[in-house]
């Protein structure tokens, strides 16, 4: 294998890393707070065309990047105010928003089909970016550098502030955090909200950066990876990191395997690696007894202060 | 110093408060001074736990008045009640189990507090009150009394002037009683006042200045425990006298019944507690006591004899001289032996069935409830009719759900159910758990009645006085091992307490 092939095939990696990292890591901090929401894609998809709109209208890739923040935010806030407000099951919910988010971002995108944008590549001068191995580090889209800049941010949040204690006190223990005196509905409205800026970024990253146009459903699926993803990596964003790379590195050789390079296993058999391997790292996490622990507490129940 | 001692530094007036269908709180009114220790008493229902939730500010109350050193204010949320310095300590507490006794104890403080500011207060608190804790430990591996010695900590490093403790020893050894009574002494002669709230009249007794008596949400007396006896105090509580269980003359036991032999079993989840090597017999007619602080085996252990959780050892559980180790709850329940958990919505009964339904889920087998695989309605309603008159539960009928009746009816008739079936083993855990006394006394005379009929009864429970008063036999459960059986009659609370802080003997050379 060449070097050129090592150089390509990393970037490719990265490339199909970043979405499932960024709404992964959303997704994490969303159940920290005690919410599941099984929206992901959903939220993806409103994410990607939104990113895509704003990017034909203003011809500005930044502000479509913060526009498919602002819809994938949106979209999660519809499945906030039904689970929060009206305590409906977040299970049934999510995947309602899934499929509120297929469609609606299949009709808003419509109008789209067709259309080019200019993708939203690296940013640095040509020149850093020239030697293939210089490529590495200033060849990607500032989305991969947010990407990666916002996990020990996310870690720091959790960790060491007081703010990050509280959520994840509200995803241990709703009821205890509610008689402190914290706000639980509150909190957990922000952390869905993020957890939609993320995802929405995260699926933009398909439509601005991959293929710069819209196509319907073209996240393919990469939301259930990410929630997948969050399980995988034990509600650590140290892990999560690794394990979005390792799922990248699952995904590529679906996609090598795919355009049939080279095919020692059939691609179908890579596509089901990640469930897979969720399903061997949970199974490895609960043999391990308290590892398991770092599951929220409240994840999924529905918050009901009455007594 | 004098000009506040005059004043009281809390005092309700007229305090009401309604939920639909029922008057929680009824004009209630009392004051506490500066450095007294307040007893607030009453059964479950009582409106205790509604009146110091109004003054912590997690509810607000319709009508009246609460006065603070004089001043009269609105407590809108906890938040604004620990600004005031009043702090309280939760019946549940209130505390994140995978979390640090530190971060923990940072979630309560309103003030964002550097962790090596905090790591020092907390210190210097726990040194000054006697408390023990490590502030890096995660509060799963805690044990009750540790992690309430956490909500503790956390009040008092808010300097409170009030601190208000809701049933705090109902999951305490008494020996950890007495360190906490050490505590609340020392902070009551600092001029903190605490209101104590509890139906445990001996500690009341031992602790208290003035009680407070509510019934029904409406105040019955104010009185000074130490004057009154416990009788008269648990007479203004319920209101009407006190029963007594009435034993039959003779209580000579029977065959051995149930049998029990080296039996263990795997810790289920990492919070859970194995079973070790467990051994004891309990013969006709014999109540069988099983005392221990929460979370040391004794949900494993309920399990175990129910069949919930089967035996690999088909010889470590013998019910009437069949070995039944290997088999399933209903297998089990074939050779007599019923068992009621703690847990009663949700493990003993289906909040959303009837109590008809929910009698089918246990009596199908033994009273031919089901025929060709369809259930008989009509049998089922009949019996649990009969349940609900034996044992005077308040329902609408046997067609009532299960969630709509009040915990004490629903014990009283999960009880009645197992018990109408005249099982030749039965196995309770917290038979009265959140019950209140008319309810207690009525399930403890049926137990009695029931062994006096010659079955035999095995009760675990963390409520001492109630072993003490219902069992022939005790034995104490740490750690997933249980002690040597030993008669009620000839126990020592001393040598029971150590057995339930895990002590075996010796004397306790560094209690905290």
């Amino acid at each position: 294998m060449s070097l050129d092939f090592i150089i390509a095939a990393i970037i490719t990696v990265v490339g199909l890393t970043t979405p499932i990292l960024l709404a992964g890591l959303g997704e994490l901090v969303v159940e920290k707070s005690g919410v599941l929401n099984l929206g992901v894609e959903g939220m993806m998809l409103v994410g990607a065309i939104s990113g895509f709109g704003v990017t034909v209208f203003t011809f500005n890739p930044w502000l479509g990047v913060l526009g498919a923040a602002a819809g994938g935010a949106a979209a999660s806030m519809l499945f906030a105010v039904l689970v929060l407000q009206l305590n409906s099951n977040q299970v049934a919910t999510g995947l309602a928003l899934t499929i509120f988010g297929t469609g609606l971002s299949s009709l808003l995108g419509l109008s789209f089909t067709g259309r080019i944008i200019v993708p939203f590549l690296s940013v640095f001068p040509d020149w850093l970016a020239k030697d293939p191995v210089w490529r590495l580090f200033f060849g990607h889209s500032p989305i991969v550098y947010f990407a990666i800049l916002m996990i020990p941010l996310t870690s720091w949040f959790l960790k060491s502030t007081r703010a990050g204690l509280i959520l994840r006190a509200v995803g241990e223990n709703d009821l205890s955090a509610h008689s402190i005196g914290y706000s639980v509905v509150g909190v957990r409205y922000a952390a869905i909200a993020f957890g939609g800026a993320m995802a929405g970024i995260g699926g933009c990253y398909f439509s601005m950066v991959i293929t710069p146009m819209w196509a319907e459903k073209m996240t393919a699926g990469r939301g259930w990876i990410a929630l997948a993803l969050v399980v995988f990596a034990g509600w650590r964003t140290g892990r999560l990191l690794a394990g979005a790379y390792f799922f990248g590195i699952l995904m590529a050789l679906e996609l090598y395997a795919k355009a049939s390079g080279f095919s020692f296993l059939p691609s179908q058999f890579w596509a089901a690696m990640p469930y897979a391997m969720t399903v061997v790292a949970l199974s490895f996490i609960s043999s391990r007894g308290t590892a398991g622990a770092n599951a929220p507490a409240c994840l999924g129940k529905p918050f009901l202060p009455s007594s | 110093m004098s000009a506040t001692s005059e004043t009281a530094r809390l005092q309700l007036t007229g305090i009401t408060k309604r939920f639909p269908g029922v008057l929680a709180n009824d004009h209630v009114g009392f004051s506490v001074r500066p450095g007294e220790i307040h007893a607030l008493l009453g059964e479950n229902g009582a409106g205790k736990s509604t009146l110091v939730k109004m003054i912590y500010g997690i509810m607000q109350p319709d009508e009246g008045e609460i006065r603070w050193n004089g001043q009269r204010i609105t407590v809108a949320n906890p938040k604004a009640a620990r600004k005031l310095g009043i702090g309280m300590v939760f019946q549940h507490f209130s505390l994140f189990e995978a979390m640090t006794v530190l971060e923990n104890i940072a979630l309560g403080m309103d003030a964002k507090i550097p962790q090596r500011e905090l790591e020092g207060r907390i210190t210097a608190v726990m040194s000054q009150y006697g408390l023990k804790l490590e502030p890096q430990r995660i509060v799963s591996t805690l044990s009750v009394g540790e992690r309430q010695r956490i909500e503790i900590v956390r009040a008092l490093l808010l300097n409170p002037s009030l601190l208000i403790m809701d049933e705090p020893t109902s999951v305490l050894t008494p020996q950890e009683v007495e360190q906490l009574f050490v505590v609340l002494r020392k902070l009551a002669a600092e001029g903190c006042s605490i209101l104590y709230i509890s139906h445990k009249l001996h500690e009341i007794k031992a602790l208290c200045d003035t009680a407070t008596i509510l019934r029904g949400g409406k105040l019955v007396d104010t009185c000074d425990p130490k004057v009154e006896t416990s009788r008269s105090m648990a007479e203004k509580m319920i209101g009407g006298s006190l029963k007594d269980i009435q034993r039959g003359a003779s209580r000579g036991f029977g065959a051995e019944k149930l049998k029990v032999q080296s039996l263990s079993l795997a810790a289920d989840g990492p919070f859970g507690t194995a079973l070790k090597d467990i051994s004891f017999t309990v013969r006709a007619g014999e109540i069988f006591g099983i005392a221990g602080v929460a979370g040391n085996g004794q949900n494993a252990l309920l399990l175990a004899l129910s069949g919930e959780e089967p035996n690999l050892d088909h010889a470590s559980v013998t019910v009437d001289g069949v070995q039944v180790g290997q088999m399933h709850a209903r297998a089990r329940r074939g050779q007599g032996v019923a068992s009621v958990p703690e847990e009663r919505n949700g493990h003993a009964a289906v909040p959303i069935f009837s109590l008809a339904d929910n009698a089918i889920l246990t009596a199908r087998d033994r009273l031919g409830m089901v025929r060709a695989g369809l259930i008989d309605p009509k049998a089922a309603r009949t019996y649990a009719g009969e349940v609900i008159e034996a044992f005077a539960v308040k329902a609408t009928g046997p067609g009532a759900m299960a969630e709509s009746l009040s915990g004490g009816n629903l014990q009283k008739y999960i009880m009645g159910r197992e018990i109408l079936q005249k099982p030749s083993v039965l196995v309770v855990s917290q038979p009265t758990w959140g019950v209140d006394a008319g309810a207690a006394a009525a399930i403890h005379q049926a137990l009695v009645d029931l062994a006096a009929t010659g079955s035999a009864i095995v009760v675990i429970s963390q409520d001492l006085d109630e072993l003490l008063s219902l069992c022939d036999t005790l034995a104490v459960i740490n750690g997933g091992r249980l002690s040597k059986p030993m008669k009620v009659s000839e126990a020592k609370i001393d040598e029971i307490g150590l057995l339930m802080g895990g002590i075996h003997g010796e004397e306790p050379a560094h209690a905290h």
